[in-house]
C-alpha cells in the first residue's frame, strides 16, 4: 500500500492522484499553517484523515476536533491572534453554529492569518439544506476563494493563506462536495517548511480586540477598507480570467459549474466567452465592466442563489452598461448542484438558437428504478432502539428527530422522528411541542456526539423551565455518521488519550432527576423504560446505548478475528414477517414464494433480531472461521 | 476509444465501491490516460446507493458524468445495475455487473416487486447495451466481489489500453498489506 504520508510531506517535486480534501493538507504544509481545527461534517472530514497521516512529522503543526464548529472557530482565532497561521474547516451548516464568533473575525487584526474552509453542499448530498454560504461573506466582510477542482485548489489555497497573512484578515476558502471528493493527478512543487518559533505574539495593542459600543465603528471601517483593498487585488488575480472564444455571448461562472460549462461547450460550434471567477467575493468591478461591455449577451451561471447576479447587475447599473444580463430564470435554477446535465439544460434554455441540442439519452421512459434509501447497518443498536421505542409510544405521540445516523429512524417501518431543524435542536423543539399540549406525549432523540456539540443547552433549558418531555439519547460511543471520530465521552481526542466526560455525569450535574440507562439489545426492557419515563410528570432521560456495530465489525476484521456466523431461519418460520416489516434489518430478504432468507453478505451474526420473531424461528450458529 | 470515456460505477454502501473506483482510477492513470473522478457518498454510505464517476481523456473537465452518457457502467449489485442501466447507460454501451442481490427496503416490505434478471436483459436490449454478468459461486468473502469485477474487466479487455500490469500496480498501491495476497490471487484466477 502506497504511503501517502510520504507523498503529502515530501519537500521535493512529486505528483500523485489525490482527492481535494487531501490536496488541501499538502497546501497547508507548504503555506506554513500551524493550527487547524474542525468539527467533523461531510464533505470535509477526509481533511482530518490526511492530517492524521502527517501531523506527527511536524513539531509546529497542531490539529484538533473541537467540540463544535463555534469552538473550533474560536480556537483557530485564538491561535491566529497569537501569531500562528490557522485554519478551521467544517461543513456548510456548521457555519451557522460558528456564526456568532465567525461574523466578528473581520473586525479584528488576525496577525497570524486565518483561513475558514467551508464544505458547501449544493445538492444536499449529506446535509439538511443546500444553503449558499457566499451570503455570509457579504454579511461579514470576508473575501472568498473558490476553486473548480483539486488542481486549482492547490495553488489557490496557498495564495489564500498568503493574502490572509499579508492583510491580517480572515479569508473564506469555499469548496463544494464534488470538489472535496474529486480526484486527479496533482503535481506538487518543491518547498521548504520553516519551523515556526513558538513565541506568543498576542498583544492587545495589535488590536483593538474588544469590539464594543463606539469602538465598533473604527473596526468596521477598517474591515470595509480591507475588503475594498482586496477587491483591487482581485482585479489582477490569476484566479479570475477570461476564456476568449471571440464571441458576443459571454458566460460568468465559477467553481464546479465552470467545468460543467466546459464539458457542454466541448461539442458546440458556437462557444461563448467565459469569465471564470476564482475569487468570488468581492468581485473585480473593472474586470466585470470590461467584460460586460465587450459582450451583447451575458449569462450568469451560478449554483444555488443569485448572489453574483445581484452584484453584477448592480455594477452594470452603476456603470450605465446596457448589455442584456440573464441570471436565474426560474425557481428550479436555484435548486440542486450545477452538474453537467443541469448546466446543459439551463444553457439550452437560455440561448436555444446558439447551441445544437445533443440527442436525448433515453429512447423512452423505460421504467423507474426502485429507490434505495439509506438505512441503519446490520446489527445497529439504533434499530433495536427504534423497534423497542415504537412499542412504547401511542399512535398520536410526537417524536422529534436530531442529526446523526439515528435520523434514519424517520424512515419506514419505524417512522420515529417527525421534525428536524439542526444539530441539538431536539430538546428545544420538544419543549415547544409540549406547551399547551396535555394530550400527546413528546419524545426527543439525540446522539452522543451531538449531545456535546449543541445538545446540552436544550437539556438545561428543559430542567430550568420544568419541561416534561422525554429525551432518548442514542449513545453509540462514537461520531458514526461522519466516520467514527472520537468525542468527549470516549476518553480519546484526535491526538491522545484524555479524560472521559461521561454523559450521565453531565446530566446529573445539570440536575436531571430521572435517568435510565439500558442497552438497546435488551429490547423489552427498553420498551418498559421508555414507557415508565414517559409516564413521569417531569423531564426524563433514557440513555439507550449500544456501541456502533459498524465500528465494532471493522475492528474485529482488522484484528483478524472471527465474527459470529450469520443467523439462520429454521423451518418453524410461519411468515409473520416481523423481522422484515417491523425490525427491518437489511439482512432479511424475501424470495418469490414469500419465504424469508438471510443475505449472508450482510448479516453480522449479532442476533439482535432473534427476540423479534414470534415463532422463535431465528437461530444463531456457532462461532465461524476466520472470515478475513 | 471515445474520448472522454465515461465509467459510471454503482453499488450499495458497504460493497467496496471506493476500492473499485480507486483501483480503476489508478490503473487508467498507469495506462497513460488523463483521469478525473469522484466518489459520491455522505449519508448514502449507510446502506444506500453509492456511485462513483471516472472519466478518461483530457477532454473530460467535470468529474461528473451526465445521465445517459456512460460508456461503461459497472454495478456491484442487481438492483443498482437496473438503476444505472436506466439512468446512466449510453445507447450501445457496456454494462458489467456482479449479480449480488441486496434488496432495497420497499422490496423487502413487499411494496415493490422482486427484480428478475430478465428485466435487465429486456432494458439492455432496448438500449442496445451489452450486458455482462459476473458471479463467483464460491467467493470466500463478499467484500471481494469488487475484485472479481476487476478481474473480469482485465480478462475481457473491457477498457482499452489498461493492461494486467496496470491493474496490479494499482491494487498494490491501495490494498492494505494484510489483504493484498488473497485479492491478487482472486484477480489472477480464471473466473
Amino acid at each position: 500500500m502506497k504511503d501517502l504520508s510520504v507523498v503529502l510531506s515530501s519537500d521535493k517535486i512529486n505528483s500523485e492522484i489525490l482527492m481535494g480534501n487531501y490536496v488541501i493538507v499538502r497546501a497547508m504544509l507548504e503555506a506554513g499553517v500551524n493550527v487547524v481545527t474542525s468539527y467533523p461534517g461531510s464533505p470535509t472530514p477526509e481533511i482530518a484523515d490526511a492530517i492524521s497521516l502527517i501531523k506527527d512529522k511536524y513539531d509546529d503543526f497542531y490539529f484538533e476536533f473541537s467540540v463544535n464548529e463555534k469552538v473550533a472557530t474560536e480556537v483557530a482565532f485564538g491561535a491566529s491572534v497569537n501569531g500562528y497561521l490557522s485554519c478551521v474547516f467544517f461543513k456548510s451548516v456548521g457555519l451557522n453554529v460558528a456564526a456568532d464568533s465567525f461574523v466578528q473575525l473581520s473586525l479584528l487584526e488576525l496577525i497570524g492569518g486565518m483561513v475558514i474552509i467551508l464544505g458547501d453542499d449544493p445538492g444536499a448530498n449529506s446535509s439538511q439544506n443546500e444553503q449558499d454560504n457566499r451570503h455570509y461573506a457579504r454579511l461579514s466582510y470576508m473575501p472568498i476563494f473558490e476553486p473548480s477542482n483539486p488542481a486549482e485548489l492547490y495553488p489557490m489555497f496557498k495564495e489564500a493563506c498568503r493574502k490572509s497573512q499579508e492583510m491580517k484578515m480572515p479569508v473564506i476558502f469555499r469548496l463544494s462536495t464534488h470538489i472535496c471528493h474529486a480526484k486527479q493527478r496533482i503535481s506538487f512543487d518543491k518547498y521548504t517548511r520553516i519551523l515556526k518559533d513558538k513565541v506568543s505574539k498576542f498583544r492587545p495593542e495589535n488590536g483593538p480586540y474588544i469590539p464594543i459600543t463606539s469602538s465598533v465603528f473604527p473596526m468596521k471601517r477598517k474591515a470595509l477598507q480591507k475588503l475594498s483593498q482586496f477587491a483591487l487585488y482581485s482585479e489582477n488575480s490569476r484566479f479570475n480570467y477570461v476564456v476568449d472564444n471571440n464571441s458576443e455571448y459571454g458566460i460568468i461562472t465559477s467553481g464546479l459549474t465552470y467545468l460543467s460549462v466546459e464539458d457542454f461547450l466541448h461539442n458546440q460550434k458556437n462557444k461563448p466567452d467565459i469569465l471564470k471567477l476564482g475569487i468570488t467575493y468581492p468581485l473585480p468591478e473593472q474586470m466585470i465592466c470590461k467584460y460586460l461591455k465587450k459582450h451583447k449577451f451575458i449569462k450568469i451561471l451560478e449554483e444555488l442563489d443569485d448572489f453574483h447576479e445581484q452584484l453584477i447587475k448592480t455594477i452594470a447599473f452603476n456603470n450605465k452598461i446596457s448589455t442584456t444580463i440573464l441570471g436565474k430564470q426560474e425557481i428550479e435554477d436555484r435548486i440542486g448542484e450545477y452538474s453537467p446535465d443541469k448546466v446543459e439544460s439551463i444553457l439550452l434554455n437560455t440561448w436555444p438558437d446558439l447551441f445544437n441540442c445533443s440527442p436525448k439519452y433515453s429512447i423512452e421512459k423505460i421504467e423507474n428504478p426502485i429507490p434505495r434509501p439509506a438505512q441503519l447497518c446490520p446489527g445497529c443498536g439504533h434499530r433495536s432502539a427504534f423497534y423497542a421505542i415504537k412499542q412504547a409510544l401511542q399512535k398520536d405521540d410526537i417524536s422529534v428527530a436530531d442529526i446523526g445516523c439515528h435520523t434514519l429512524g424517520f424512515l419506514p417501518p419505524y417512522n420515529l422522528g417527525q421534525a428536524l431543524l439542526s444539530m441539538g435542536h431536539s430538546n428545544g423543539t420538544a419543549a415547544g411541542l409540549s406547551i399547551f399540549n396535555d394530550e400527546r406525549k413528546v419524545v426527543s432523540f439525540l446522539g452522543d456526539s451531538t449531545f456535546y456539540h449543541a445538545g446540552i443547552p436544550g437539556i438545561i433549558n428543559a430542567v430550568y423551565n420544568n419541561h416534561k418531555h422525554t429525551l432518548i439519547i442514542l449513545e453509540n460511543g462514537t461520531t458514526a455518521m461522519t466516520g467514527h471520530q472520537e468525542h468527549p465521552a470516549t476518553g480519546k481526542n484526535f491526538n491522545s488519550d484524555t479524560q472521559k466526560i461521561p454523559l450521565r455525569n453531565v446530566l446529573e450535574g445539570i440536575g436531571v432527576k430521572s435517568i435510565r440507562e439500558i442497552d438497546t439489545y435488551a429490547q423489552s426492557k427498553l420498551t418498559q423504560a421508555v414507557k415508565d419515563a414517559m409516564a413521569e410528570d417531569n423531564f426524563s432521560v433514557v440513555i439507550a446505548k449500544h456501541p456502533c456495530m459498524l465500528k465494532f465489525v471493522r475492528s474485529v476484521r482488522r484484528a483478524k478475528k472471527a465474527l459470529p456466523k450469520p443467523v439462520v431461519i429454521i423451518a418453524k418460520c410461519n411468515k409473520k414477517y416481523k423481522c422484515i416489516s417491523e425490525f427491518a434489518c437489511p439482512s432479511y430478504q424475501i424470495d418469490e414464494n414469500g419465504q424469508v432468507w438471510v443475505q449472508t453478505d450482510l448479516c453480522i451474526g449479532d442476533g439482535s433480531c432473534k427476540q423479534t420473531c414470534p415463532s422463535d424461528a431465528i437461530e444463531s450458529q456457532k462461532i465461524g472461521d476466520n472470515n478475513d | 476509444m471515445i474520448s472522454p470515456f465515461n465509467i459510471y460505477m454503482i453499488g450499495v454502501g458497504g460493497q467496496g465501491i471506493g476500492l473499485l473506483s480507486e483501483t480503476l482510477l489508478r490503473a487508467a492513470d498507469y495506462a497513460g490516460y488523463e483521469v478525473i473522478g469522484v466518489d459520491t457518498h455522505g449519508l448514502a454510505q449507510r446502506g444506500g446507493t453509492v456511485s462513483s464517476h471516472l472519466r478518461l481523456g483530457k477532454e473530460a473537465k467535470s468529474p461528473l458524468i451526465k445521465p445517459g452518457n456512460a460508456d461503461l457502467v459497472i454495478a456491484l449489485e442487481r438492483y443498482e445495475a437496473h438503476r444505472a442501466l436506466i439512468e446512466y447507460s449510453k445507447i450501445g454501451s457496456i454494462l458489467v455487473y456482479y449479480d449480488a442481490v441486496w434488496q432495497p427496503l420497499n422490496v423487502r416490505l413487499q411494496k415493490d416487486k422482486l427484480l428478475k434478471e430478465e428485466s435487465l436483459v429486456r432494458i439492455a436490449m432496448l438500449k442496445k447495451v451489452s450486458l455482462k454478468k459476473v458471479y463467483v459461486e464460491d467467493l470466500s468473502d463478499s467484500r471481494m466481489q469488487n475484485v472479481a469485477i476487476l478481474s473480469f474487466l482485465n480478462r475481457n479487455q473491457i477498457i482499452e489500453k489498461i493492461t494486467q500490469n496496470d491493474y496490479l500496480k494499482a491494487m498494490y498501491d491501495i490494498l492494505p498489506e494484510h489483504i493484498v495476497e488473497k485479492n491478487i490471487k482472486l484477480f489472477e484466477s480464471t473466473l
